[in-house]
């Protein structure tokens, strides 16, 4: 790995620039209309470097990253399979590139048979009657999802529902979503094989709730056992199910969230539809709904009359929660998921959830039988499951973390450390269904050699990563001195 | 199949270590009668040649209008390293840089983005992205809720000139929260926010006060009347700007005596394609009192344990994964491949290059306003400065117009009917440095032809 990278602006020679790809100058009469009291004083100060010194700089910062490209990156929860070029390559086509999104549909006509096939394709796979694509991430789609339940039950005239429940080991989000939506949140606790604690569940709803939010298996990466039961309690007090789609992988083909009760889902696109996590975005999180909240969907929708395509917006749905984006969300993801589940068919969805879960098993098992601890060893993985270190932090003072930064060193992305919350010491860990199983077999040769290292030589552990641009970094330092952007040093 | 590299053997193998018979004992825990059997409604399976078949089909269905629209999302020059570097596997296929030693690429682009995003809008400190410019703008109301201590009600002014779609993701996105919108009206003869609108708030509990520069009718507003305004009565100022715009135009940080408070927009025309709306990125910058307000990511530069420097995630304690219900937001990413995108177009344009793009723009929209002016029955609607983009009034409907113009393979424009009646027959029209004189005659050559054409009909 290259060492490190100055920054770009290091670079600026004052009248240098890549001009080539400039417009020639414009008649300054041109801007004689434009008043000098709104005009900006100095040019902005961006770089001032040549093209290929800026194409050198930003291809050695790519090569200080780990990708799914370059390295297994088993971060749980997030679903890190190989992206196909294909899909980037035919979502990249210049007439999908140059459309407008305010374009008329008769000039989109392909595009939005692709959004509507999507949307047809995520409700089979989800059993769900309505989708919508607009929502452009994970988190955006939760927003979506519990904003209809809020609004379904209003437009019922049951304005105290205000509760959202969510178990204890949830993702961030669902409580922060719930906030936004402007709900209280309720945490319930879960039993000791990974359950939810349905006596807790039946002693927290009542007239106030307005939903659960689950995700299945959960991020414990167990399945559900008690799916219905929950969904029964549940839809008795009057709330509504959310299913939080972030380990869909695990089932994809194998169960669907609208036949275990669920009344609205948000589907991660760039989890278990393949689209690229570029460096934290952007993702896609369509969210799909049974018959009693399409009415909510937010804006816009693709309808087929016909032969034709056609948007759907507020005139079509009176009811919707309204629109999450100046225009059609994330609609080059959208192209790039859809062209994912045309390349894998029913067939090849159904080997997804398969291969996920098989890939996620084979891990524990070796894991296991190299010595690691599991937190419910009694337990099926979904396609991700959680090593516990607690007793290496006890025995060597060797914790998660540095396990984690230590597989840096051994080539591997590490997994997500220290979630959930509730189980100390963690790696959560989800492999995918892409890696093979040398990989896999390897990745266990590094945990085994790490471990061999935690006890004989624990400071090279607990002091890497060795072999990176940097070691590690002063966190506390990057939030009480702030260094958020570069100023040139004082002469 | 599905990109699975299991051989049988492989999976004989793994079976066994797992200590089950089948792959299918893996789903024991799932209720038997919640299976399925089938996806059907999902159609098999195509390879890649088929599935590039089709694609290309579709797009070219599509076609390649000669398209005068903007409204929000502009066609700019993107110069061929900018996609080429992007969609690099190291950039694509990474994510959030959790592993801050194995992500320094992805970490200092972004820091560089911070910082170039900063100078561009001349405020002090700028996040890593939101999803748009509209979701943006509705996180910028949530955030100077928070940051205004001193008001209570929760009242943001918008001027009807701010993106009608951005202001309708304002109410989608914050009034569950209790955030009150309130509408300032437009002088309909300008097509600007007058100030003297602002006088009925007088003493009142308002929040904030957002801006558009330019608006969405493409006029520039008073913005240092407006932002001198709100500042002196302790109202925050959320500015909502083009970054191309930003080049010629005062940035946000310098509006009025003492700048705006929070800035954000759409990055969209920094080197990002117009794909039909998505994916964009909205920035967001801000004062750096307000920096603990601001929500997403944010990246810092910090030092290692052995000295050296390097960037991390920072103040993470704002974010839903620590905070939790507590949090700023429950946004969890950002834009990231459209960010990387905005950097390295940012690079290579420069000053120079980003003044040129700004001018272009401008010097061929006042063409085509000009050309356009000259057929019969077509008028400028608002006198006073514009900046690459301007309403023209028709003396007939819009919609017939536009239709005419799009059956000999032109887009028009937007028409505003739909979004402001009061103005009549109104057309929003734009034009950018990737227009030629050309296509501006041949625009102005067939409007001429569809206004006879819509006045024999």
């Amino acid at each position: 790995m290259p060492q490190r990278e100055q920054l770009i602006f290091e670079y600026s020679r004052a009248g240098r620039g890549a001009s080539d790809q400039w417009p020639h100058e414009a008649d300054p009469a041109a801007l004689a209309d434009l008043p000098a009291a709104l005009r900006r004083a100095a040019p902005p100060q961006l770089p001032e470097v040549g093209e290929l010194e800026a194409v050198r700089h930003f291809t050695r910062l790519s090569q200080l990253n780990f990708s799914i490209d370059t390295h297994f990156y088993p971060l749980g929860s997030c679903t890190m399979k190989y992206n196909p070029k294909a899909c980037n390559q035919y979502a990249m086509l210049p007439e999908f590139l140059a459309r407008h999104p305010l374009a008329p549909e008769s000039s989109g006509q392909g595009l939005l048979a692709c959004l509507y096939e999507l949307q047809e394709m995520l409700k089979a796979v989800s059993g769900m009657e309505g989708v919508a694509l607009s929502p452009m991430a994970g988190a955006h789609g939760e927003f979506a999802g519990v904003a209809m339940i809020r609004a379904y039950h209003r437009a019922r005239g049951d304005l105290k529902r205000n509760e959202i429940i969510v178990p204890e080991a949830a993702h961030g989000t669902n409580p922060a979503t719930a906030t936004m939506c402007g709900c209280v949140v309720r945490e319930i606790p879960i039993e000791p094989e990974g359950d939810v604690d349905v006596a807790a569940l039946e002693a927290a709803v009542g007239p106030n709730t307005a939903g659960i939010m689950l995700t299945n298996p959960s991020t414990l990466g167990l399945f559900e056992r008690r799916i219905e039961e929950v969904a029964r309690i549940v839809h008795e007090a009057g709330g509504l199910l959310y299913y939080d789609g972030a380990n869909l992988n695990a089932i994809l083909g194998k169960v669907r969230p609208g036949d275990m009760g669920f009344d609205v889902i948000h589907m991660n696109l760039h989890k278990t539809f393949s689209t690229p996590h570029g460096g934290g975005g952007p993702g896609a999180g369509a969210v799909g709904v049974g018959a009693r909240l399409v009415p909510f969907l937010p804006v816009p929708l693709v309808g087929r009359e016909g032969e034709r395509y056609r948007w759907l917006t507020e005139a079509d749905l009176p009811q919707s929660i309204g629109r999450l984006s100046a225009f059609m969300g994330n609609t080059g993801v959208l192209l790039r998921a859809y062209i994912y589940m045309r390349l894998l068919g029913r067939e090849g969805m159904q080997s997804v959830g398969e291969y996920a879960t098989l890939n996620a098993n084979y891990l524990m098992a070796r894991l296991r039988a190299a010595g690691f601890d599991v937190p419910y060893p009694r337990r099926r993985a979904g396609h991700e499951f959680i090593v516990t270190l607690k007793r290496q932090a006890r025995e060597l003072n060797v914790t998660a973390m540095d396990f984690a930064k230590r597989l840096l060193d051994y080539g591997f992305h590490a997994p997500t450390t220290y979630f959930p919350l509730l189980v100390p010491e963690c790696l959560l860990i989800e492999p995918t269904e892409t890696e093979s199983k040398d990989v896999l077999d390897a990745f266990v040769s590094a945990m085994s050699q790490i471990q061999k290292e935690a006890e004989q030589e624990p400071a090279r552990v607990t002091t890497a990563p060795h072999t990176m641009p940097v070691r590690r970094l002063d966190d506390v330092r990057a939030a009480r001195q702030l260094d958020l952007t570069w100023k040139p040093t004082p002469p | 199949m599905a990109f699975i590299p299991h051989t049988q053997a492989d999976v004989a193998a793994m079976v066994d270590a797992i200590g089950v018979a089948r792959i299918e004992d893996l789903f024991d825990e799932i209720p038997q009668g919640l299976r399925i059997k089938s996806l059907a409604g999902v159609p098999t399976a195509l390879n890649e040649m088929e599935i590039g078949r089709l694609m290309g089909a579709r797009a070219r269905a599509d076609g390649a209008p000669l398209s005068f629209i903007g409204a929000g999302a502009y066609e700019h020059h993107i110069p061929a390293a900018v996609w080429g570097i992007t969609t690099r596997g190291e950039f694509y296929s990474a994510y959030t840089p959790y592993q801050a030693e194995a992500s320094q690429g992805t970490l200092q682009m972004i820091y560089e983005f911070q910082t170039m995003i900063a100078r561009l809008t001349g405020m002090e400190v700028a996040n890593a992205s939101m999803y748009d410019g509209a979701s943006a703008t509705a996180e910028a109301a949530l955030m100077a809720v928070r940051a205004n201590r001193k008001s209570k009600a929760a009242r943001i002014l918008v001027p009807a000139t701010v993106h009608p779609h951005y202001r309708r993701v304002a109410v989608t996105t914050a009034s569950n929260q209790g955030l009150k919108f309130e509408e300032l009206p437009y002088c309909t003869a300008e097509g600007i926010t007058p100030s003297a609108s602002l006088a009925r708030y007088e003493g009142q509990d308002i929040t904030a006060l957002m801006v558009q520069q330019p608006n969405f009718f493409g006029r520039l507003e008073d913005v240092d009347a407006l932002t001198d305004w709100a500042r002196a009565r302790a109202i925050l100022v959320i500015a909502i700007v083009n970054p191309t715009s930003l080049a010629l135009l005062k940035p946000p940080g310098e509006w009025g005596a003492r700048g705006a408070d929070i800035a954000v927009g759409e990055g969209q025309p920094l080197g990002v394609p117009l794909s039909s709306g998505g994916p964009y990125l909205g920035f967001m910058t801000a004062r750096m009192e307000h920096v603990r307000q601001l929500p997403g990511r944010i990246v810092g530069r910090t030092l290692d344990v052995a000295g050296r420097e390097g960037f991390t995630l920072t103040l993470q304690a704002r974010e839903q994964h620590i905070r939790r219900a507590k949090a700023t937001s429950n946004i969890c990413t950002n834009q990231g491949l459209a960010v990387t995108a905005a950097t390295i177009y940012m690079s290579l344009m420069g000053p120079q290059g980003l003044t040129r793009t700004a001018a272009a723009a401008h010097a061929r929209t006042r063409e085509l306003i000009a050309a356009l002016t000259r057929v019969p029955g077509v008028r400028l609607a608002f006198p006073g400065p514009y900046f690459h983009e301007a309403v023209l009034t028709l003396d007939r409907p819009v919609a017939p117009v536009l239709k005419s113009l799009s059956n000999r393979g032109i887009l028009g424009g937007l028409d505003l009917s739909g979004y402001f009646p009061e103005l009549g027959n109104a057309l929003l029209v734009c034009a950018t440095e990737t227009k030629t004189a050309a296509d501006v005659e041949r625009y102005r050559a067939q409007l001429t032809e569809a206004m006879q054409a819509a006045r024999a009909a």
